[in-house]
C-alpha cells in the first residue's frame, strides 16, 4: 500500500462544473442501475483533473453525496490507489518510474536530474510552483526504458541530459513532445529490424 | 523465426493505420458474422482445440474457461471483463494493443461475449494508459458507428455493448477478483475462491475475465482456423506470443514470435543481443519481475514456452523478458523488485502485507553487504512463509523471484555478506522487531 499524505490546508467547498457534471452522469449510465458506485474511480480522477491534479477531502464528500455512497468508502478508494493525489503537486507532475527494468537502464539518474532540476525532495513543489516529482512503480513502458509520465503523456528512452531539457521546457511552461526521445518507432527496435517490414497498409 | 504472415499483429509496432478501415483493409471484422453463425459451441471447441493458453501469466486454457460460465443465461446477466490492467514489470505487449491493434481486441470483444452469453463488456484499463484509453474509446466509437457492435453487432443479431473503466495505480488489480471488487468501486483486494468468476463474478453475476493478448488473438484463431494455431509452437503450448525484451541488451523491443522459441534467439537475433556480448550475460527474468529468475548457463538452452520453464522452475508469465548482464548488482536488482512487491501489496493478507516488507529491508541490507549469515536463512524462510498462504497469487509472485536469487546466487550472497553479529545470543527475539537492529543496540 502507498503512503498518502492529506493536504493541511483543504478548501472548503467543492462542485463539479456544468460540464464535468454531464460527464460524470454519463460515466454513471454505464454501470448497471444501482451500481452507480462503480463509477467512483472515474469521477474521483475527474475531480482531480478539475482541482489542479489533487482530490481535496469535500470533493470526496461531495462524490459520496453524488453516487449515493457513504463517505468513508470514498476516502478508502481514493486512498488506496497511488494515482490519487491527496495533496497539491505541480502543475508539470513527474512520474519517475524506478523499477527494475527502467532501474537497469539508469531511471536513477533521472531521479538525480528532478533532483537537481526540480526540488531535493519528492512531493515537493519547485520554487517556480510549476512542477513536482515521485518515484513510481512500473508504468509499463519497459522496452522503452528508462521513462517518466508526466500528466497524462509518456517520456520514453530518456538519459539525464534530454530529462533535463523536458524540465526546462515546462518551466516555461512549455508541453514538451511526448513518445520516445530517441527518435524510434513506438516499440520496434531501434536498429535491426527484422519483423514486420512491409509498412503498407494490407 | 516466425514468417510475417504468420504474425496475428501486423500493426504491432504502429506503423500503419488505427483506424477501422485501415484495421478492416489488414483482415479485422472479415467474417465475423459467419463465425457466430456456427453457434457457441463451435467457437469455443475450435478455441479449445486451438490449445490457446491465456496471456496474462497463469496461462488457463482459454476454451475451458469458456465453457465454465453457464450454457443458459439464468436471470443474472453473464459479464465479458477483459484485463488490460497491464503492470507487471518488464511486460508492455498490451499498450501496443491497445494503441495499434485495438479492432482486433473489439472484435475479440464481440466473438468472446457472444460465445459465454455476455451483453456487457467492460475492458479494464490501467490509469497510468490515460492516451491508450482515449484512443481505445475512439476506436470503439467507431466500431459503433460502423455497426460493429452496439444493437444487432455486425448483422450476428447480438447485442453487445463495451464500455471503459479505468484503474488508478494499483498493481493488484491486475489480478482477476481484485478486478472485479475495483470495477464494483471498492479498494481492489481480492476475493476468496471459490466461488470463481465465471460462477459469482461481477455484481455476483457469471464473469469471465479474460487478458487483453488473449481476447485479440481470438478472431485470427477462429478465421485461420484452429489447425493453423496448434500447428505453431509446441503441444499444449502452441501458437504466438508477443514478448517484451528489455533491460541490458542493444535494442530492447516487443516482437511476436512462435512459442517455444529459443530465449538466446531473442535476445540475439530481435533484441540486438546483451549489452558487452552474450558472455557477458548474468540472468535473466524470463516472465515478468513474478518469475524466478535464471542463470546464464540455463539461459543458453531455454525454450520460452509455459511446459519448458516450469520445468526450470520459472514461467512464461506474461513473456516480459529482463535481461541482467554483468555490470549490474543483482541483489540490488532484486531487491527494487522486493519493494515494488512490497509498495504494491494490497495488505489485506497478514503473510503477504508484512513478509514484502521484510524481504525488501533484507534483500536491502544484503546489497549494502550488512547483513549476517543466517538472514540469508532467514530470507528463505520468510519466502515460504509467504507462499501459499494468501488469497490470491501475490504471495508467489512476490516470493518465487526472491527464492530464484537464493537458488541461483546464494553463493554470492554468502560472499559479499559475512557480517557476524557480536552478539550472539538472544536467539528468542521474534525477528519480527528486526534482529538484526536488536543485536546492535546490545552490542
Amino acid at each position: 500500500m502507498s503512503i498518502k499524505k492529506i493536504a493541511k490546508e483543504q478548501p472548503e467547498k467543492f462542485e463539479f462544473t456544468k460540464e464535468n457534471l454531464e460527464v460524470s452522469k454519463k460515466i454513471i449510465t454505464k454501470y448497471p442501475e444501482g451500481k452507480q458506485s462503480s463509477a467512483v474511480m472515474a469521477l474521483l480522477y475527474l475531480a482531480q483533473k478539475q482541482n489542479q491534479n489533487w482530490i481535496p477531502l469535500v470533493a470526496m464528500k461531495y462524490i459520496g453525496k453524488l453516487l449515493k455512497m457513504p463517505y468513508i468508502k470514498v476516502y478508502e478508494v481514493a486512498t488506496f490507489y497511488s494515482m490519487y493525489n491527496l495533496s497539491p503537486v505541480g502543475k508539470y507532475f513527474y512520474q519517475v518510474c524506478t523499477t527494475t527494468p527502467c532501474m537497469l537502464r539508469g531511471a536513477y539518474k533521472l531521479v538525480d536530474a528532478c533532483k537537481e532540476k526540480i526540488s531535493n525532495e519528492q512531493n515537493k513543489i519547485s520554487e517556480d510552483g510549476q512542477c513536482s516529482w515521485v518515484e513510481v512503480e512500473c508504468l509499463g513502458a519497459c522496452v522503452n526504458a528508462p521513462m517518466i509520465q508526466i500528466n497524462d503523456d509518456y517520456y520514453e528512452d530518456l538519459n539525464k541530459d534530454k530529462l533535463i531539457q523536458i524540465i526546462e521546457q515546462t518551466k516555461k511552461d512549455i508541453k514538451p513532445k511526448p513518445g520516445s526521445y530517441k527518435g524510434r518507432m513506438n516499440s520496434a527496435p531501434e536498429n535491426n529490424r527484422l519483423t514486420l517490414n512491409n509498412t503498407k497498409n494490407a | 523465426m516466425l514468417e510475417d504472415k504468420d504474425r496475428i499483429f501486423q500493426n504491432l509496432y504502429g506503423d500503419k493505420g488505427v483506424d477501422v478501415e485501415s484495421s478492416i483493409n489488414r483482415g479485422d471484422w472479415k467474417n465475423t458474422k459467419d463465425i457466430c453463425s456456427k453457434g457457441r459451441e463451435w467457437i469455443i471447441s475450435e478455441i479449445k482445440s486451438s490449445e490457446l493458453r491465456g496471456r496474462g501469466g497463469a496461462g488457463f486454457p482459454t476454451g475451458l474457461k469458456w465453457s465454465f460460465a453457464p450454457k443458459e443465461v439464468g436471470s443474472k446477466p453473464h459479464y465479458l471483463v477483459i484485463n488490460a490492467d497491464e503492470s507487471e514489470p518488464g511486460t508492455c505487449k498490451d499498450r501496443d494493443i491497445l494503441r495499434f491493434e485495438p479492432q482486433k481486441l473489439i472484435e475479440g470483444c464481440l466473438i468472446a461475449s457472444y460465445a459465454i452469453g455476455a451483453h456487457k463488456c467492460y475492458i479494464y484499463v490501467r490509469g497510468e494508459y490515460f492516451n491508450e484509453g482515449e484512443n481505445l474509446q475512439k476506436s470503439i466509437d467507431e466500431a459503433y458507428r460502423k455497426k460493429l457492435i452496439g444493437k444487432n453487432a455486425c448483422e450476428t443479431g447480438w447485442d453487445l455493448d463495451i464500455y471503459i473503466h479505468y484503474g488508478a495505480g494499483a498493481y493488484i488489480c491486475g489480478e482477476e477478483t481484485a478486478l472485479l471488487e475495483s470495477l464494483e468501486g471498492k479498494k481492489g483486494q481480492p476475493r476468496l475462491k471459490p466461488p470463481f468468476p465465471a460462477l459469482v463474478g461481477l455484481y455476483g453475476c457469471p464473469t469471465i475475465v479474460n487478458n487483453v493478448e488473449t481476447i485479440a488473438v481470438v478472431p485470427t484463431i477462429l478465421r485461420k482456423g484452429s489447425k493453423w494455431f496448434s500447428s505453431l509452437g509446441k503441444p499444449k503450448n502452441t501458437g504466438t506470443k508477443i514478448f517484451c525484451i528489455s533491460g541490458n541488451v542493444n535494442n530492447p523491443c516487443n516482437v511476436e514470435e512462435e512459442m517455444g522459441i529459443s530465449l538466446k534467439e531473442l535476445i540475439e537475433k530481435h533484441a540486438g543481443g546483451v549489452i558487452g556480448g552474450w558472455e557477458n550475460l548474468k540472468a535473466v527474468i524470463p516472465g515478468g519481475s513474478s518469475m524466478p529468475m535464471l542463470p546464464k548457463d540455463i539461459c543458453e538452452n531455454i525454450k520460452m514456452d509455459f511446459d519448458s520453464l516450469v520445468e526450470h522452475k520459472s514461467g512464461l508469465g506474461t513473456a516480459g523478458i529482463v535481461v541482467i548482464n554483468k555490470d549490474q548488482d543483482i541483489i540490488a536488482c532484486m531487491a527494487r523488485i522486493a519493494r515494488f512487491y512490497k509498495h504494491e501489496s494490497c495488505g489485506q493478507c497478514t503473510p503477504c502485507r508484512e513478509g514484502s516488507g521484510w524481504m525488501w529491508r533484507m534483500l536491502e541490507r544484503m546489497r549494502k553487504n550488512e547483513a549476517s549469515r543466517e538472514e540469508i536463512e532467514m530470507l528463505e524462510d520468510v519466502t515460504k512463509q509467504i507462499e501459499g498462504h494468501t488469497i490470491c497469487a501475490f504471495g508467489e509472485g512476490s516470493s518465487w523471484p526472491v527464492q530464484g536469487l537464493l537458488r541461483h546466487f546464494k553463493k554470492e550472497i554468502i560472499k559479499r555478506n559475512n557480517f557476524n553479529p557480536l552478539v550472539n545470543t538472544n536467539k528468542n527475539i521474534p525477528y519480527l522487531i528486526d534482529q538484526h537492529l536488536l543485536d546492535k543496540d546490545n552490542a
